[in-house]
């Protein structure tokens, strides 16, 4: 019945998001899957593109093992926003990231990076990952969206 | 019908919006989410979802810092 009601909205107009995720910061990790669970919450299909810094936080155990994108400080900041984060009682990015493969988001992982930094397919979440795949499949799936970002 | 109840309060962005659409995929035709929160944006952006989605806003309620919406599943 649901997927009917989406049939006709894709209709009327393109409803598809495609987000790059190419920097590895926690906070940037943050904004990526806040943007795509958002999208997916009010209808639209999400891919996300991890690449390079990006593509670091699949590997096993690494979500939310980058730095602050600004005033890291060692650690110490990231320390500080988290403190932050939990009193504000925000998500963590495990549960943002469950939630996104829930909706039927979709999560695609760069292979040439993988080459590059010679990361193998065991090293990444396998159970998070749809697909690995290059530029040809961005550019597909970015021709068919009204949205697509740079993070 | 069923009527599902989803508590979100004391919640922040984006969790009340992805539970709601989490409910409303359950939820089969007819049937009533009922979601209850405190965050303050979420009480107007669950509206424009569920308006996006095609759905029907039933009610709008709100008693102190606590705002009920009741969806139906057209």
């Amino acid at each position: 019945m649901e997927d009917k009601n989406m049939q006709s909205l894709d209709n009327s107009k393109k409803n598809k998001a495609t987000i790059i995720v190419h920097s590895g910061d926690m906070d940037k990790i943050y904004s990526a899957l806040i943007v795509g669970n958002g999208a997916l919450s009010m209808g639209m299909e999400v891919s996300l593109y991890f690449t390079f810094w990006g593509l670091q936080r699949l590997k096993k155990g690494g979500l939310d093992k980058g730095p602050l994108s600004k005033m890291h400080m060692f650690g110490l900041g990231k320390m500080m926003i988290k403190k932050r984060m939990n009193k504000a009682n925000v998500a963590s990015l495990d549960k943002m990231i469950t939630d996104f493969k829930e909706l039927g988001g979709k999560i695609l992982a760069c292979d040439m990076t993988m080459e590059i930094m010679g990361v193998k397919p065991e090293d990444l979440r396998q159970d998070l990952i749809d697909d690995y795949c290059a530029v040809g499949t961005y550019i597909q799936e970015a021709m068919e969206s009204s949205m697509t970002l740079f993070i | 019908m069923a009527e599902i109840k989803v508590d979100v309060k004391g919640q922040t962005c984006p969790v009340p919006l992805v539970e709601c659409r989490k409910a409303l995929r359950k939820a089969a035709a007819g049937d009533i989410v009922e979601i209850e929160g405190t965050h303050p944006t979420s009480k107007k952006e669950i509206p424009m979802a569920v308006k996006a989605l095609g759905y029907k806003i039933i009610s709008i309620d709100e008693e102190g810092n606590t705002w009920k919406i009741k969806i139906c599943k057209v």
